[in-house]
């Protein structure tokens, strides 16, 4: 029988077209743009100043706050620019510009393939040097993995889940590095677990990723802390909360975090990342990104410095597709529309994805027929339908006895509605509105 | 620079589309409708043609003359209350009768509530029971299925195996008695010779269109295994307590429309509870009012009224029945 | 005869019942309430718009029947008039206030601003705000999908499919500020209508460096401060690389307007002037400050009231 969750979810085609692909080294450009805000919370605050001379895994910018993390130079070279520019959503963000000259390392980053398997640091100088490498969750939020790994004081961690689940339709990049880094993976989990003090985890596979699966069990005999569990396919079985109810048969509680069941969930890419911060020194200034889509003939997994912009990728593969109409950064199910290509890749962007007219085009919203198809399909048993209308009537009192905070914005109702009603446009806006009713209402 | 597109997430759609979903209800109404034109020949057609063609226009003249609003017929659902009053009348109905039932529907029940998903009964059934009422002796009035292929012998007309049940029990015959005067057998209502309305011939027929629509995912299985599981069990109850006064579960699951009701009637979308207890709490209903119109009302069949009163607290049951949340409480 | 009279006895019973019921809820659950709160409420538009900043017009009767004095009370819909009658009927004293009305701060139409991309999720400003930063390269800008429209219980605020900016119908709008707080860019600004409803206004929000205004929109102010030095009333201020016009100091000169390198300020409602000579256009391609065009209802009841 293989693990699920077990409310709603959707099945989307799962179009891995670049499952067999091997992760290609990206060449390095002649400059990269870093955007300090790599990361949820405040972007860093930079430190470098135009004219500078940084080496690879140079610090360029500080945290700004509990919440917020190091920002590293992917590329050696000079800053020509520390200025506001457009993110992916036209959106201005502090960014710093360097012009590549050479590849030059700082001498203590280990660039070698040899796998270390030693864990020599002590718990404390694992959390010092996971957050001194500006190492994020990369499984989409980008939360400071340094954070989640503390937990807060009187809840206590039961669990590590190493989520390889990438329910998300075309991406690929968490599955090429299950199959060619499996140990470093599993590495990086031990030194997870050491981080918070447990003895055992979980890595949580789709069933759709067989190598993958064949891969990590193999490996896995090595590490017995680190139990593979094989999931079924189905949308958002990669989620967070579903993961957990999935693996652990528990459910985080509304407005609740998972380390309040026991659990902390990290993704196999930040895995990897701790890893190579941990025994190879190496803070995270490369990413692996998916280029892929119908509509482009080189579909690929790039291991690309940060800061490479979209327009740089779309120049290696021969300009921008013919029939693109849509550019995401991410999946199609919970991925960011670019509205600017100009813009970088970020440490947490795991696919760059191009959809044509006819696969993205939302189709004219006709009357709700109440199917209930929303309410089969939403992983949160809330009623999208019933959402819907109470925003449209800015009925926020209503929406919170309907437990809208709830939402995980995953989009199964808005993939599912027959009448195309944009659902969780509207929820997503309500779902801040309650929250920060919530929030603003003085605590008993 | 080209034009590109831009939008919140999800960026894809699954195939789901409200005009596929009524054009599977029309598909899976296909092998009834092929088995009553096997029966009644010209007639059968000539109904569900005019049935859809006049519950269409109904809808866009409204729309286009009374409201002014988008033209929205090509979403097949008036189409679909078309055929299913076409299905629901007796065969031997005169052309004006599913006219006057198809205005009825679409500008009564549908419209003047604001068209799709705004509806709160089932606008076919509003239809049906508006010419129920209204013209009783038409209603009643059934040709007895007998074989098109076979020239020289004229259909006969007469009342449905429920009607003739009730109108024995009043006339003082025993359960028996009825049973053997008209020589009622299980294959035939099974398959074909189950007198009633043009879509209610073959049960076979029928429950193929179910799996079709489960297969296709248009429908739960909820709202129809609760109600023929309440018949089932309640007319069984009344059965074994009194068998020469109550007809048995066989007799009433396959005659009166209850499955063209349960599959077709009772789960329209807009009509029905959206979830799973919900429904059953719906077919439930529907189950037991119709049990209760057969054995102590004075209509034959129930099915219809049945669905029309369940119709009418779908809000409450909506209210009431929340899925099943992911989330527990904060403690 | 024994029907007839069950019949009657049973309804007379139900009936006093009934009554009985209702009596008694109704002295049980009496509310005393100022019998002045009545007249005032029947005195005032009665639109519940929230303009006044209470949450309809009774509770604003309410306030003012049990407020000392009617300051912080002023029903913009009703205007002066129904103040003046207001402070009648509680034999109190209120100040005449001018008459305001909504301003759309952005001139960005199709033909200003060019698109860069096509949104195409759910059609309100909130939305694709919240999601990026529009569908042009001004991150200021109208976004057009009229979520002022929606929340304008006057009918006075549409979007010109034309240039897909929001207009203010004036004779309609009774400034309750509805649309300024539900636009999310705050480009809606109540202001004095001023005489014969003329102003002058900077219809642009856009807080960038000019270059990039520039790029972004044709009528943008770039903050090039020119206005404010030619403003003998000391009304322009600049900051943050955009000028804002005090409207109660502007005295309608129309300096700026001519000064004004990008068109970024509006007249509004001033007679047409009929060009001299071509000296006012400096360069061709960026728009000559023209006096916006009354619609002929427009110019027909400026005419009436003249």
């Amino acid at each position: 029988m293989l693990k699920t969750f077990h409310i709603g979810g959707v099945h989307p085609n799962d179009n891995k077209i670049t499952a067999d692909a091997p992760i290609e080294v990206f060449p390095i450009l002649d400059k990269v743009y870093i955007s300090m805000a790599q990361h949820l919370g405040a972007p860093a605050t930079p430190v470098v100043a135009k004219g500078d001379k940084v080496k690879v895994g140079d610090v360029i910018g500080e945290p700004a706050g509990f919440i917020s993390g190091y920002v590293h130079a992917s590329v050696s070279g000079t800053v020509t620019a520390v200025e506001p520019m457009k993110d992916l959503a036209g959106k201005l963000v502090m960014h710093v510009v360097i012009a590549v000259e050479g590849d030059e390392w700082r001498p203590e980053i280990d660039r070698s393939s040899d796998i270390v398997r030693d864990i020599k640091l002590s718990k404390e100088e694992i959390l010092d040097k996971i957050k001194l490498s500006g190492i994020v969750g990369l499984g989409g939020a980008t939360f400071p993995t340094h954070v989640k790994l503390s937990p807060p004081p009187g809840k206590k961690a039961e669990f590590l889940i190493l989520n390889g689940a990438e329910c998300e339709p075309y991406v690929t990049a968490d599955d090429r590095i299950m199959r060619e880094q499996s140990e470093q993976i599993f590495i990086g989990g031990k030194i997870m677990l050491k981080a918070l003090g447990i003895e055992r985890g979980f890595v949580g596979i789709e069933e759709n990723k067989k190598a993958a699966i064949a891969q990590m069990k193999e490996t896995g005999k090595k590490y017995p802390e680190l139990e593979v569990i094989i999931l079924k396919k189905k949308y958002p079985q990669g989620g967070e909360k579903q993961l957990i109810e999935a693996i652990t048969g528990r459910r985080v509680p509304s407005l609740g975090l998972p380390i309040d069941v026991g659990v902390v969930v990290q993704n196999v890419g930040t895995a990897l990342a701790v890893y190579e911060a941990i025994q190879k020194n190496k803070p995270l200034v490369e990413s692996v990104v998916t280029v892929t889509g119908q509509c482009i003939s080189q579909q690929r997994n790039l291991s690309l410095r940060v800061g490479t912009s979209f327009s740089q990728i779309l120049d290696a593969i021969g300009g921008i597709p013919k029939d693109a109409a849509k550019f995401i950064s991410g999946g199609p199910m919970m991925g960011k529309a670019v509205s600017n290509i100009d813009a970088s890749v970020l440490k947490g962007t795991s696919a760059f994805l191009m959809l044509t007219e006819e696969q993205t085009k939302r189709k004219e919203e006709i009357n709700c027929v109440r199917c209930a198809k929303c309410i089969e399909a939403c992983p949160m048993g809330l009623e999208p339908w019933l959402l819907n209308k109470l925003s449209r009537a800015r009925r926020y009192d209503d929406l919170e006895k309907e437990k809208i905070y709830d939402c995980i914005e995953c989009g199964c109702c808005l993939y599912t509605c027959p009448s195309n009603i944009p659902l969780l446009d509207i929820i997503r806006i309500s779902k801040a509105e309650v929250t920060r009713i919530m929030r603003s209402r003085p605590k008993k | 620079m080209k034009k590109f597109i831009v939008s919140p997430a999800p960026h894809i759609h699954s195939e789901f589309e409200t005009r596929k979903l009524m054009r599977d209800v029309l598909i899976a109404l296909t092998p009834s409708l092929l088995v009553s034109i096997y029966f009644f020949g010209f007639s059968a057609i000539k109904l569900v043609l005019i049935g859809a063609g006049a519950c269409v226009l109904v809808e866009y003249l409204i729309q286009k003359y009374l409201l002014h609003s988008k033209i929205t017929i090509n979403d097949y659902s008036a189409a679909v209350t078309g055929v299913l009053l076409a299905l629901n009348l007796p065969p031997n109905s005169p052309w004006w009768l599913i006219l006057i039932g198809s205005i009825v529907a679409i500008g009564v029940a549908k419209m003047t509530f604001g068209g799709l998903g705004q509806n709160v009964f089932n606008p076919a059934l509003v239809g049906r029971v508006f010419l129920l009422i209204s013209f009783p002796v038409l209603m009643t009035d059934w040709t007895i299925p007998e074989s098109w292929f076979r020239p020289g012998v004229d259909a006969i007309t007469g009342p449905t195996p429920l009607s003739i049940v009730k109108e024995g029990l009043a006339s003082g015959l025993s359960m028996g008695e009825i049973f053997q005067q008209n020589n009622f057998s299980w294959g035939e209502m099974l398959f074909i010779k189950m007198g009633g309305s043009v879509g209610e011939i073959s049960a076979l027929a029928l429950i193929l269109g179910f799996i079709y629509l489960l297969i296709k995912r248009v429908i739960r299985p909820h709202i129809p295994v609760a109600i023929v599981l309440t018949i089932v069990v309640l007319t069984s109850i009344f059965h074994l307590i009194s068998p020469e006064q109550f007809t048995g579960p066989m007799f009433n699951i396959l005659t009166g429309g209850v499955l063209l009701g349960s599959i077709f009637m009772a789960t329209d979308y807009v009509t029905s509870p959206m979830n799973p207890v919900g429904m059953v709490i719906y077919g439930v209903g529907i189950g037991l009012i119709t049990v209760l119109i057969r054995y102590f009302g004075a209509y034959p069949e129930g099915i219809s009224f049945a669905i029309l009163i369940m119709n009418s607290v779908v809000p409450l049951i909506n209210k009431a029945c929340k899925p099943k949340r992911f989330a527990k409480e904060v403690k | 005869m024994s029907i007839v009279l069950f019949t009657i006895i049973c309804l007379s019973v139900i009936g006093l019942l009934l009554a009985i019921i209702l009596y008694v809820v109704s002295k049980k659950f009496h509310v005393e309430e100022d019998p002045r709160i009545e007249i005032v409420e029947a005195l005032l538009p009665g639109a519940n718009c929230g303009g006044c900043g209470f949450t309809g017009c009774h509770a604003f009767a309410q306030s003012a029947v049990e407020s000392p004095s009617l300051d912080g009370h002023f029903c913009p819909v009703g205007g002066n008039d129904t103040m003046a009658k207001v402070a009648s009927a509680l034999g109190q004293e209120v100040k005449v206030q001018q008459k305001m009305v909504a301003v759309v701060r952005c001139n960005g139409t199709f033909d200003n601003r060019e698109k860069s991309n096509y949104f195409d999720g759910y059609k309100s400003c909130k939305v694709a705000l919240s999601l990026y930063a529009g569908e042009t390269n001004c991150r200021y800008g109208c976004a057009g999908f009229g979520d002022c429209v929606e929340v304008c219980a006057f009918d006075a605020i549409h979007v010109d499919p034309k240039t897909g900016i929001p207009e203010v119908d004036q004779d309609k709008c009774t400034a309750c500020g509805a649309c300024v707080k539900a636009c999310p860019q705050s480009l809606i600004e109540l202001r004095a209508a001023g005489p014969k409803n003329r102003r002058v206004c900077v219809s642009c929000r856009n807080m960038d460096k000019g270059a990039l205004t520039r790029k972004a929109c044709k009528v943008g102010c770039i903050g090039c401060g020119k206005c404010a030095k030619v403003c003998p009333f000391g009304a322009i201020k600049i900051e943050n690389n955009l000028a804002y016009i005090d409207f109660n100091l502007c005295k309608l000169c129309k300096k700026c307007v001519d000064e004004c390198p990008t068109g970024a300020i509006e007249a509004v409602n001033f007679p047409i002037k009929v060009p001299k000579s071509a000296t006012t256009l400096e360069t061709p391609q960026t728009q000559a400050p023209q006096p916006k065009v009354a619609t002929p209802i427009e110019q027909k009841e400026n005419n009436s009231k003249e």
